[in-house]
């Protein structure tokens, strides 16, 4: 028995590494795992990064790094992952690009308490995401919210939204495409300022 | 970014990102559409994450549904938009939607619906009739000036028929036949059986041979597979739950976990697969979004403390 040798990860959840995890297999996780995050990985940006106009491209950056490093090899622990990669990069941002974050980026020890904890991310979410919804398509523009409407609450086809609305379809795909990304950033719980649209 | 090279910018992405959710959720998407998605998607990690993102952000946005009135049935098409239910609002319902055309004797006033796996459609038809498709379904609509006639091809479909006696409505399931006589009811089609529930009025049911054809009422369920035809009685909650999936959602009560499983299966394309036969036998209770597979397997997961293990197109759940 003593000459057993530990292996402390079998005791955990087994993870695939290697070459074995799998292009779908990174897209399973990174929607069932990190994408709920999104909230919670936004307000710690937002929280450490002075300009608010880099948020999404910075969440971008957590993302395409997660995703790449998991195609190596899936992390134990999800939540930890993402936001140590968040705080790597910002941090690289502020050695190169010289500039001081509102504060230094040390959030992540208070962070870490909770990091082993399952998060309350996923419920919280969905508890409040059909009246994040709701507040979204109430404040698109009124001809883009008739749009999505028709798609998605009466699910309707591009082409018939056209003819009900008496628009071109393109006119129809401009007002879906603007519906879909709002509508989308509402389901991640993005606070509203994170993005500005013409 | 992160190299420094010049990526383009995170909204031309994005935008293009929820330029194929859009065209993959609202317009026709043939074999082509997909193949240039894939190559957009193959690209670079960028476009992977912003679709991931955009597509099953959008997946969750289906949650809106319950915003129609679900007792209204009025709210399907009719109660929105009151004026623009004339004639010209009819003619462009019946655009013919999809693929699968080819298979059927087409009479040049056929038009056939189809929806794909995951798919929900509405028909609203100029006399007032309304269908609405659910998920893999196939079905061939003749509508002429002296009868109205329906093939399930397969799948399943929910009618509220316009009753006008002076004009038979009759849904054609192979060679069984099912004739309105002023109701709403459901048909499902599946490869050896149909079953056929009636909500409310009458419906008269009849196989094409020497049986007698039967009248059906509300809440009478009838099952047809090879020659045998069965009946049942079901409560108005118990359809209701059936009917579900035009809101948007699966409701179980008291049901195993296979047959639950196999309720998702029929929606997604990611299957839940069960190997535990005693696992597959447990019973619950619950509702879920249709197209929340993770919803369903983390409470497989929690409550009945199995073993989910999500292998990208199949999700296992074992002891």
């Amino acid at each position: 028995m003593a000459e057993t040798p530990e292996h402390k990860s079998e005791s955990a959840e087994p993870r695939r590494s290697g070459a074995a995890v799998t292009a779908s297999e990174v897209e399973v996780w990174f929607i069932r795992e990190v994408l709920p995050l999104e909230a919670a990985l936004t307000s710690f940006l937002r929280h450490n990064w002075r300009n608010r106009n880099d948020i999404a491209d910075l969440r971008q950056d957590v993302y395409e790094r997660v995703c790449e490093a998991a195609h190596v090899q899936m992390p134990e622990n999800t939540k930890a992952f993402v936001f140590r990669t968040a705080r790597n990069l910002l941090i690289n941002r502020v050695k190169r690009e010289h500039v001081v974050p509102i504060e230094a980026v040390s959030d992540l020890d208070a962070l870490g308490i909770a990091l082993d904890a399952p998060g309350p991310e996923r419920s919280v979410l969905a508890r409040d995401e059909l009246r994040r919804l709701q507040d979204a398509l109430d404040r698109l523009p009124p001809r883009c919210r008739e749009a999505v409407t028709l798609g998605r609450i009466d699910g309707l086809p591009g082409r018939e939204i056209a003819m009900r609305m008496g628009i071109s379809e393109a006119a129809v795909s401009m007002h879906l495409d603007h519906g879909i990304r709002v509508l989308v950033d509402a389901v991640y719980g993005a606070p509203e300022d994170t993005r500005r649209k013409p | 970014m992160s190299e420094g090279s010049p990526a383009r910018a995170l909204s031309e992405i994005e935008a293009e990102a929820a330029a194929w959710v859009r065209r993959r959720n609202f317009w026709d998407f043939s074999a082509e559409d997909q193949a240039a998605l894939d190559a957009w998607l193959a690209e670079s990690i960028s476009h992977r994450v912003a679709y991931w993102r955009m597509e099953s952000g959008f997946a969750r946005t289906e949650k809106l549904v319950a915003l129609r009135d679900p007792k209204s049935e009025a709210a399907f098409a009719g109660r929105r938009f009151p004026v623009l239910m004339g004639i010209a609002a009819a003619l462009a319902l019946f655009a013919v939607i999809g693929l699968g055309a080819r298979q059927f004797v087409m009479h040049p006033q056929d038009r056939v619906y189809s929806t794909p796996v995951g798919g929900h459609e509405r028909i609203a038809f100029a006399d007032g009739t309304k269908i609405e498709l659910n998920t893999d379904t196939v079905l061939r609509a003749r509508m002429t000036t002296d009868r109205r006639m329906i093939w399930l091809e397969k799948g399943e479909a929910y009618f509220q028929v316009k009753h006008d006696p002076a004009h038979p409505f009759t849904v054609m399931v192979g060679d069984r036949r099912v004739t309105d006589l002023g109701t709403a009811f459901l048909v499902r089609r599946d490869e050896s059986r149909m079953e056929l529930a009636v909500v409310q009025g009458r419906v008269r049911f009849d196989t094409g041979t020497a049986r007698r054809p039967d009248t059906l009422t509300s809440g009478d369920v009838l099952t047809a597979s090879g020659s045998t035809v069965s009946e049942a009685k079901r409560s108005k909650s118990a359809l209701e739950n059936e009917l579900g999936w035009r809101r948007g959602v699966l409701v179980f009560d008291n049901t195993t976990l296979a047959i639950a499983a196999e309720e998702f299966n029929r929606y997604n394309r990611q299957k839940i697969i069960i190997t535990d036969p005693a696992a597959a036998r447990l019973a619950m209770v619950g509702t879920f979004p249709i197209h929340d597979v993770a919803a369903f397997t983390d409470a497989a997961q929690d409550v009945f403390k199995l073993r989910v293990e999500n292998r990208g197109s199949e999700i296992v759940i074992s002891r």
